[in-house]
């Protein structure tokens, strides 16, 4: 739907200056993109490409295989039933169902009011903790059915601040002083080195 | 909660076994640079620095210190592959972990970023790597939150960037973000990624990533908890570390033990001299099966690892015997599996996930997964057809060749295959959808029988779903 926002373009520029290659910065980008709508627009695509130099067709290429990069509206919450090993073997899959009829759609659906999508997600690494499920990446380890329930609620109601909504994962970012910044180079550029190992391989050879 | 659990830190169990990589975890604020710096975090980097490159590089060989990731081998050795005047290398920091049963990295990523920092900034020394990327798995938001926080304050107090504690060193550590791909995993495929591509692992040898990596230039793919381990090694030197394990295997090791134990949980253990009994029996650790039940196998190295049974349970946690006996210690992922389990569905479940992530690139592989994953669905709904079980030992052969690594079954008079499987794909995903499959036929082809109806007209339900 929209292109990156002036914002946004400013903070994919910070982004991309951190890579010695511009395609590198892909990966941030849709995120970013996915943070500013809830999902991975086409024309935020082709905007990603002019930024990063590449054709539209790579960014596609590249969001395609991801499988958070959500490419069509996803609900607001995005909630994650793991059903792998440890946590089939404590109840997953009957989490599944329960989070299936509680909200009233089959897992890979969302709800009618834009609010809730399930999936049936791989491992989520808190294998001791099963049954455990995230909502938009955050955890609730060891979470029963009434607990579920009233996480909905909760959502529903508004009084989950901690969770913000689809597409925003780490709510802080990486931010390098320019003053602080030891340099990026193009692979291409570099020629000999480090300072410091060049340094020490001289007193080596002097002493 | 139980005795032993730590409220801040879901998951992990407090035991009095020596720690090095898990020690600040007991302190609720142990992501913090104060609380780092007050527990000498950041002390191996001044002693790094007081040293020339080689000797740091010297000093972390001599502690043997085995990678952490799933292949055990030596990081020391790793960071000497490195061709001699080819420059810049990178240092790329392999946090994307998802194997399944596996989740150590998760929680030192969340709660000691500094000490994974620093073993970076380390290694970075050491080798003259000039830039370091930390690839972070992209589900896990609370870890990418607290390498975020813990990289501002590192680049604010002179401990990451231009000029380290006013030094000639200088490295950027750049935090990245996955997207969602078990595959991302495996070191080129992470290279892959980070070059902004599919996570598609690419051909080797000939060239590993330590000759020809990131953008074709030398780098150095480590996984966290070995790097985590690097400050220790060089705070305390490397005869110190090798006075923890066992020879062959210095050091601790953290391993996720999850499934129907009485205390599930992520524990810091003596690498190479622990027991499986120690760690799933002892008192001081996951403490036995569930009440009421009894062991029926075990996945010994996550998702990819030949099961184990009863008999396994005296192995060390060390990967040569554990290789040898038909598995791997992979990346320290211990599923335990009671009598309640139905091993075709345990089967299933776990080639459904390799199903799912093949990256398709290999034809063995993104065929014979799914193929697996169809005919094990109709074994496990009651429409299984008489060649079935052949049928899919054969599609596995496809992917892997010849004998495939299963433990022995005295029962049968059969012996163990070792470890590792042959395989006609470029990555080991698609034969280690393979290990539950051999192993289970092996050891229980009776429920797979049981589950196959006899029939002498063709069901009309067949093949719905």
């Amino acid at each position: 739907m929209s292109r990156l926002s002036h914002q946004n373009v400013e903070l994919a520029q910070e982004i991309i200056s951190r890579y010695p290659i511009k395609k590198s910065a892909l990966i941030p980008l849709l995120h970013l993109a996915q943070e500013q709508d809830g999902y991975v627009a086409d024309d935020a695509m082709a905007h990603i490409a002019e930024l990063c130099d590449v054709t539209p067709a790579e960014v596609v290429g590249t969001c395609s295989f991801y499988e958070m990069f959500k490419r069509h509206p996803t609900g607001t919450y995005l909630v994650n039933v793991c059903t792998n090993i440890s946590c089939m073997l404590l109840g997953g899959e009957e989490l599944l169902r329960h989070v299936e009829d509680t909200l009233g759609v089959r897992h890979g659906g969302t709800t009618d009011d834009g609010a809730f999508t399930v999936e049936d997600y791989e491992c989520i690494a808190a294998c001791t903790e099963a049954p455990c499920l995230q909502v938009n990446y955050r955890y609730f380890p060891r979470i029963t059915h009434d607990e579920f329930d009233e996480l909905v609620a909760d959502l529903r109601a508004g009084k989950r601040t901690d969770i913000p909504p689809h597409g925003t994962l780490g709510r802080v970012r990486q931010h390098i002083p320019a003053a602080k910044l030891a340099g990026v180079v193009p692979p291409d550029q570099v020629d000999g080195a480090p300072v410091w190992l060049a340094n020490s391989e001289g007193e080596a050879a002097n002493g | 909660m139980a005795e032993g659990y730590i409220t801040h830190a879901p998951g992990y169990v407090l035991n009095d076994g020596p720690k090095i990589v898990t020690s600040r975890f007991v302190h609720d604020d142990s992501f913090t640079l104060t609380r780092s710096r007050a527990t000498g975090g950041y002390q191996g980097l001044e002693a790094c620095l007081a040293k020339s490159p080689a000797e740091v590089h010297d000093e972390v060989r001599e502690a043997v210190l085995l990678g952490r990731g799933g292949a055990g081998f030596p990081a020391g050795t790793k960071w000497g592959f490195c061709p001699e005047g080819v420059w810049p290398r990178y240092l790329v920091v392999n946090g994307d972990e998802s194997e399944p049963g596996t989740y150590k990295d998760r929680l030192l990523m969340e709660l000691d970023p500094h000490q994974l920092i620093e073993g970076c900034l380390i290694a970075c020394y050491a080798l003259g790597l000039s830039q370091c990327f930390l690839y972070v798995r992209g589900e896990m938001a609370l870890a990418q939150e607290r390498i975020a926080t813990a990289l501002n304050d590192a680049y604010d107090a002179g401990l990451v960037g231009k000029n380290i504690l006013g030094t000639d060193f200088s490295v950027d550590v750049v935090l990245h973000w996955g997207a969602g791909a078990y595959i991302v995993g495996e070191e080129t495929a992470l290279i892959e990624s980070l070059e902004g591509n599919r996570g598609m692992p690419r051909l080797k040898p000939p060239f590993f990533p330590a000759a020809i990596g990131l953008y074709g230039k030398p780098t150095i793919v480590n996984n966290v908890e070995t790097l985590s381990n690097v400050p220790w090694i060089i705070s305390n030197g490397a005869e110190a570390y090798k006075r923890h394990g066992s020879e062959s295997s210095p050091g601790t090791r953290m391993f996720a033990v999850s499934g129907h134990v009485k205390r599930p949980g992520v524990y810091e253990v003596e690498h190479g001299v622990t027991t499986f009994r120690d760690l799933i029996y002892g008192d001081n650790h996951c403490q036995g099966i569930r009440d009421g039940h009894q062991l029926k196998m075990f996945i010994p190295g996550g998702g990819s690892a030949p099961w184990f049974f009863e008999e396994h349970l005296d192995l060390p946690l060390e990967a040569r015997p554990v290789g040898a006996a038909g598995s791997m210690l992979g990346s320290g992922a211990i599923v335990i599996m009671d009598d309640s389990t139905d091993a075709v569905q345990a089967c299933l479940r776990v080639v459904r996930f390799f199903a799912r992530e093949s990256c398709g690139k290999c034809t063995p592989c993104r065929e014979g997964t799914t193929w697996e994953e169809q005919i094990l669905r109709r074994i496990y709904d009651g429409h299984g057809r008489p060649g079935d079980i052949d049928m899919l030992l054969d599609v596995a052969d496809n992917i892997s060749p010849g004998p495939y690594p299963v433990a022995a079954d005295e029962s049968q008079g059969l012996e163990a295959v070792p470890f590792p499987p042959k395989q006609t794909t470029i990555c080991p995903l698609g034969p280690s959808s393979v290990a539950p499959i051999v192993s289970a036929i092996r050891r229980f082809r009776p429920e797979f029988e049981a589950r196959i109806p006899v029939r002498t007209t063709i069901p009309v339900s067949a093949g719905q779903r």
